[in-house]
């Protein structure tokens, strides 16, 4: 196997593209990539302060690293969980990320700051764990965002992330969730700017680009995870991928390219993102009574969670994972 | 050779030298799904796996 840049002996083969690489073509490679993305979604410009949302996963920190060396001024942001030991564990990779980087890292802690955490708050509001926790998250996301005064938060998300997530909502043609499947949300009506530069490369990609740049993270997963309908959605898109390689980017930049402006960008389902953005059916958004983010109801979505969870008697992370 | 897998961690005996491709088809695992990694960088497909190897198979597919 040789490299396709230098003809040297390559370590990683990129199918999709009929490519193999060197350690250092390939984190070219990936860089560059990145690049391509910011500049064609038009998702940060030269000089863009950018709040990474970090997790202590191999997508998270490849983007951050990615983008600090695109000369980015980047700051980490992390979102304690309390997802027992794996949010301990996570946590842990996070700050010796940001330590051995020299970067600036944001924490919040959901346990000391909201008094719940997502064990908790999915079992006495009755909602899966992973529907609370992304609730938890985009609400701490677009604060902080706000309170920094970033120009926008970035994301993890990958081609096979986003490829899946397209494919479970073609499946049961989920129109109200499709026009947001766009790798750059703008700055709309209070809600900062969203965007997710890794949209061009692959989870094995984002690995092997963590590997080779000698980035240690979790490779155990969130325990909430298994089992989970998004996990199948990629071992089926995996078989097509190996008896066709390039069919998922197909799918997802061809969804980009002829079909994703026919869907509207807001919601009112409140397990989406920006589920509080104004919709025909009620536009006008007004600040929350509670906590000041932009809703049309009178109370926000993590108003109304954090009411019922906060201060509740704590719900240990193995009773939840034996109920879903 | 020694091989380190991963969620959950344990560590399996299999025996060397074997060629990458052969190693992850007796492990029932697809190319794309995983890395394989030693010394802390990555192994080839093409690449043969010495008797006294110690190779860790790293699944890349997070369910988030
Ligand atoms: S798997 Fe679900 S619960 Fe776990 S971090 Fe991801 S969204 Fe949160
Ligand atoms: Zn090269
Ligand atoms: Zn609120």
């Amino acid at each position: 196997m040789k490299c396709k840049v230098c003809k040297g002996p390559a370590l990683i083969d990129v199918r999709r593209h009929n490519a193999n690489f060197c350690s250092d073509h390939f984190i070219r490679y990936c860089r560059e990539q990145v690049s391509k993305t910011l500049k064609e979604f038009d998702m940060a410009e030269p000089g863009d302060r950018l709040l990474v949302a970090v997790s202590g996963g191999k997508d998270s920190f490849a983007v951050w690293d990615i983008l600090e060396s695109l000369g980015f001024d980047t700051n980490g942001l992390y979102v304690g969980l309390g997802i027992g030991e794996y949010s301990d564990t996570s946590g842990q990779y996070v700050r010796d990320f940001a330590t051995g980087r020299n970067l600036p890292l944001t924490e919040i802690d959901l346990r000391s700051t909201y008094d719940y955490d997502v064990p908790t708050a999915s079992a006495v509001t009755r909602r899966v764990p992973c529907s609370a926790c992304g609730l938890s998250k985009r609400h701490v996301f677009d604060k902080e965002c706000r309170k920094g005064n970033f120009d926008a938060i970035v994301t993890g998300h990958n081609l096979d992330d986003e490829a899946a997530v397209l494919y479970g909502n073609v499946l049961r043609w989920q129109t109200d969730y499709l026009g947001r499947q766009r790798p750059m949300l703008p700055a709309l009506n209070g809600f900062p700017k969203k965007i997710k530069p890794l949209v061009r490369l692959s989870e094995r990609e984002t690995a092997a680009y963590c590997v080779l740049r000698g980035i240690d993270y979790l490779v155990e997963e969130c325990p909430m995870a298994a089992g989970n309908k998004h996990l199948s959605y990629k071992a089926a898109l995996n078989l097509i991928e190996e008896e066709s390689p390039g069919s998922k980017q197909a799918f997802y930049f061809g969804f980009l390219r002829d079909a994703v402006d026919r869907f509207d960008l807001t919601t009112s389902d409140p397990n989406q993102d920006r589920s509080d953005v104004a919709t025909e059916d009620s536009p006008i958004l007004s600040p929350c009574i509670e906590c000041g983010s932009p809703t049309n109801v009178e109370t926000c979505s993590f108003c109304r969670l954090l009411r019922r969870a906060s201060g509740a008697k704590p719900v240990p992370v193995e009773l939840i994972r034996k109920k879903y | 050779m020694k091989v380190l897998l991963r969620n959950p961690s344990r560590e399996v005996d299999m025996n060397g030298p074997i060629s990458v491709v052969k190693l992850l088809n007796r492990l029932e695992m697809s190319r794309q799904e995983v890395l394989v990694i030693q010394n802390g960088t990555l192994v080839p497909g093409d690449a043969m796996l010495a008797e006294d190897a110690i190779v860790e198979v790293r699944p890349v597919i997070s369910g988030g």
